[in-house]
């Protein structure tokens, strides 16, 4: 029994609410939507098998995060979730990543498609060497979009999203470069925003960035997670335990335990994910 | 540092969490003194009802402590809190332990209540000393609570200074009903029972210090117990 159910039960026998205002619910994975199922995936990189069996769901509108040591596959189960693996010609996979009631991997799904559902943010910003209004409209510009002001809202909203806007309003002809980096970030987050996308993958966003920046990076996926699925690949394990509402820990290919974050960092139910993290792994 | 730096960190979640935490405390708090109040009203309107009611509401006060302490430990599992946050948490974890044992000698009190029936004209003088000293010691209560409300060090030594006057009120008390007890001992059970419960204030006079001295180890950092009086208010005194 956990604790807090320990307490649920203390409570009930009362037959009283504790405090007021306290409808901040316990998570529970089975009474989530689901936005991404992961069943029985498994990647091979040639013959070394990089993921064993993963079956996992993705909650919608939550933050995800995977942790592990490097080298666990938690990158490559990302890049599962928007076909960045197909880029790699000895990658195979096998089993199914079901997206809107659809598999990914099925036959003839377009994959710019997906991509645009799909937003993906990795650990160097890279924005482009255009202006920031440029970087932010980009995606739009692909999909045909040529109108100023409808560019011009996307622009707005997008930048305001990324909680960049204040800073960079007055200058958004400027070119991205001369950001700084946590800006820059801040700017590429703000371009994956900007063709609204269902879900949101970020690769180590802040692993490159200051702290006060990694807080600001940490604070915009709390907002951001309102509108987005958001799935974080992080090797900094307080940063998962201090931004999202699931933790998957992952080691050597296998998904060992996948539960609310509470629990992760309280009360892990698997040795392994005590051993990583408490740092005795290894 | 006062009560505005728990709401400026760059996460709002944080903020809300950790003023979260604060309210609950003090409603927890809140608790504990209404406790203590309506034992004290037990006793001197040999209510029983009343004091059946306290027994039963130990257990909210129970429960509350069990689910702060989880908050507590989630936010340190999550936030991994540093300086005056750390302090703070810390802080709250003692605090609500005193504040649950306060509540345990308030539902002492009120089964006391509850053997103290009848003879009330007889003994009159003892229940008013017993009630003066439980009024004296919830105002003790309170302070330290409201100290902690306003995160003030120097109010929080205020109390702590108080808690001596408890202490001489009760050893008065208890030297008081010796003397009863040696002239007539027919009344040995009931004047035990008067100790007990003035045991019972006197303790929640210490646990309210106890409180206060957190008080002054969250504001200033500083570990102020088993230190003489003095040294603490210098303590608090310093920024």
């Amino acid at each position: 029994m956990t604790t807090s159910t320990q307490s649920a039960v203390r409570t009930h026998a009362i037959g009283a609410q504790l405090f007021e205002g306290e409808e901040r619910q316990k998570l529970v994975l089975d009474d989530e939507s689901i936005c991404l199922d992961v069943r029985n995936l498994n990647l091979y990189y040639g013959g070394d098998q990089a993921l064993k069996g993963i079956s996992l769901k993705i909650p919608a509108q939550r933050v995800t995060a995977f942790i592990g040591p490097s080298g666990c596959g938690k990158s490559t189960l990302l890049r599962c979730f928007n076909r960045m693996n197909d880029l790699i010609d000895i990658c195979r996979i096998e089993g199914e990543v079901i997206l809107d009631n659809e598999d990914i991997y099925r036959r003839g799904v377009d994959v710019a498609e997906l991509r645009r559902k799909v937003g993906m943010v990795f650990q160097k910003p890279n924005p482009f060497p255009k202006s920031i209004y440029e970087n932010v409209a980009y995606g739009l510009r692909l999909q045909g979009v040529n109108n100023r002001r409808i560019l011009d809202e996307a622009v707005e909203k997008a930048l305001r999203g990324a909680a960049l806007w204040d800073e960079v309003k007055d200058r958004l002809q400027d070119n991205a470069m001369g950001l700084s980096g946590g800006q820059q970030q801040r700017l590429v987050i703000a371009r994956a925003i900007a063709i609204e996308p269902e879900v949101l993958l970020l690769d180590e966003p802040a692993s490159a960035l200051d702290p006060i920046s990694t807080l600001k990076i940490e604070e915009l996926i709390n907002e951001l997670k309102s509108q987005y699925t958001i799935v974080i690949v992080t090797h900094n394990m307080q940063q998962a335990a201090r931004v999202s509402d699931y933790t998957a820990f992952m080691y050597m290919g296998d998904l060992i335990e996948y539960n609310d974050t509470d629990t992760i960092f309280t009360n892990p139910s698997k040795k392994q994910t005590e051993d990583y993290i408490t740092g005795r792994y290894g | 540092m006062d009560k505005m730096s728990i709401g400026q960190h760059i996460s709002q979640q944080f903020n809300v969490e950790l003023e979260d935490i604060r309210t609950r405390v003090l409603t927890m708090g809140g608790l504990v003194e209404q406790q203590l109040a309506d034992a004290l009203t037990a006793v001197m309107d040999e209510n029983t009802e009343m004091a059946e009611q306290v027994i039963n509401g130990d257990l909210k006060v129970n429960a509350m402590e069990v689910s702060i302490d989880e908050e507590c430990s989630r936010i340190l599992a999550r936030r991994q809190p540093a300086a005056s946050d750390l302090r703070l948490i810390v802080a709250v974890i003692k605090t609500i332990t005193d504040l649950e044992r306060c509540g345990d000698q308030a539902e002492r009190v009120a089964s006391i209540a509850m053997r103290l029936t009848g003879g009330r004209e007889q003994h009159r003088n003892h229940y008013e000393d017993l009630v003066h000293l439980g009024n004296h010691v919830r105002q003790l209560l309170h302070d330290a609570l409201d100290a902690f409300a306003r995160m003030d060090p120097e109010a929080a030594v205020q109390v702590a200074r108080d808690d001596i006057n408890v202490d001489k009120e009760y050893d008065a008390l208890t030297r008081q009903l010796i003397t009863y007890m040696m002239e007539d001992p027919r009344t040995i059970t009931r004047s035990l029972d008067v100790l007990w419960a003035a045991r019972a204030l006197e303790r929640i006079g210490d646990h309210a210090r106890n409180i206060c001295e957190y008080v002054v180890y969250l504001v200033r950092g500083k570990d102020v117990r088993h230190i003489s009086l003095e040294q603490m208010e210098e303590e608090a005194r310093k920024r």
